[in-house]
């Protein structure tokens, strides 16, 4: 089973990663864009088990140590919603 | 002297507590938890793990920094510098967190730092409102807390260094990379955890850097001779 976590920083945390993008996004021409924030995936890979299990361990690690609670949200995408996406090339 | 894969100050600081401050000192490996026999551990600075995940969040997590915390408890001194600081937060020692610099560059400058708290082991020997001059190196060292956190830092002393002018100037301009209130150091309640993004190691000789960083280590071991525990090993 897999886990998506994404991990973004809390709205109200300035993103100086987003700002830089944003910059170069409008130097390419693409200046509609109003805001843009960068944040992370991580996909954890468990044992097939239940729904509610995956969650709760995914939770806790996010909680220990993927995210830091000071700076950063998370959200967690389970298994039943995470139909391969299809890859732009 | 802790060592983390990718720590990078390691050696300076051990230079200057053998070499200039003539003191024993050793070093320790990140999977070590034997800190039995020693009076103070440095987090040094560096890319500890490769600062994957966010800075200081894996070393935050190792074998060592859990060995940490029952020295702490019982009352042993730590002073972490840059990457060390970063550690110490991550692994909530210190409250807060530290984050990209505001300007999006990495900064290495020397810096002006005016001492607020005298009151710390690390700050004995210094008088309110010093200013000392120290390098800073690093990406990430915008430190930023919650309303709350800044609260309880300012009602409990725990700002020690502050981002300054020459003068001791807190302004806007001395401030190299967006810290809340110019912060540049803190301690824990209880004094004896230091973090700070400057590198007192860089400082502690007159012909590279001045020697204003050695005013930590000689506070130290001021206080480590006073409460005698250095003098019975």
């Amino acid at each position: 089973m897999k886990v998506r976590v994404l991990v973004r920083l809390k709205p109200g945390i300035l993103d100086v990663q987003g700002a830089a993008v944003k910059r170069a996004l409008a130097g390419l021409g693409f200046d509609e864009v109003t805001d843009l924030r960068v944040g992370k995936v991580i996909e954890v890979e468990l044992p097939t088990g239940s729904l509610a299990e995956a969650r709760q361990r995914v939770g806790e690690m996010c909680r220990q140590l993927l995210a830091n609670p000071i700076l950063e949200d998370y959200t967690l995408e389970m298994a039943d919603d995470l139909a391969p996406r299809e890859a732009v090339r | 002297m802790v060592v983390f894969p990718g720590t990078w100050s390691d050696c300076d600081f051990h230079y200057v507590i053998s070499e200039v401050l003539h003191q024993p000192v050793k070093y320790v490996w990140h999977r070590d938890r034997d800190l039995q026999d020693l009076d103070c551990v440095v987090l040094p600075g560096g890319f500890s793990y490769g600062d994957y995940l966010r800075a200081g969040a894996v070393a935050g997590r190792s074998p060592v920094v859990g060995a940490l915390r029952e020295f702490v408890a019982q009352g042993g001194s730590v002073l972490g510098s840059c990457n060390g600081f970063q550690i110490l937060c991550e692994a909530g020692f210190l409250p807060g967190a530290l984050t990209r610099n505001e300007c999006l560059q990495y900064r290495c400058q020397s810096t002006h730092l005016v001492v607020d708290n005298t009151e710390t082991p690390f700050t004995r020997g210094l008088r309110p409102g010093q200013v000392l001059t120290m390098p800073i190196s690093h990406g990430e060292g915008k430190y930023y807390a919650e309303p709350e956190t800044l609260r309880e830092l300012k009602a409990r002393n725990q700002i020690v260094f502050r981002y300054a002018t020459a003068d001791g100037r807190v302004t806007k301009a001395a401030n190299p990379n967006g810290s809340l209130e110019n912060i540049a150091g803190i301690v824990n309640p209880e004094g004896n955890v230091l973090g700070l993004m400057p590198h007192p190691e860089r400082a502690a000789e007159s012909a590279i850097g001045g020697t204003d960083g050695l005013l930590l280590f000689q506070s130290l071991l001021g206080s480590l001779v006073e409460d005698g525990s250095f003098l019975k090993r």
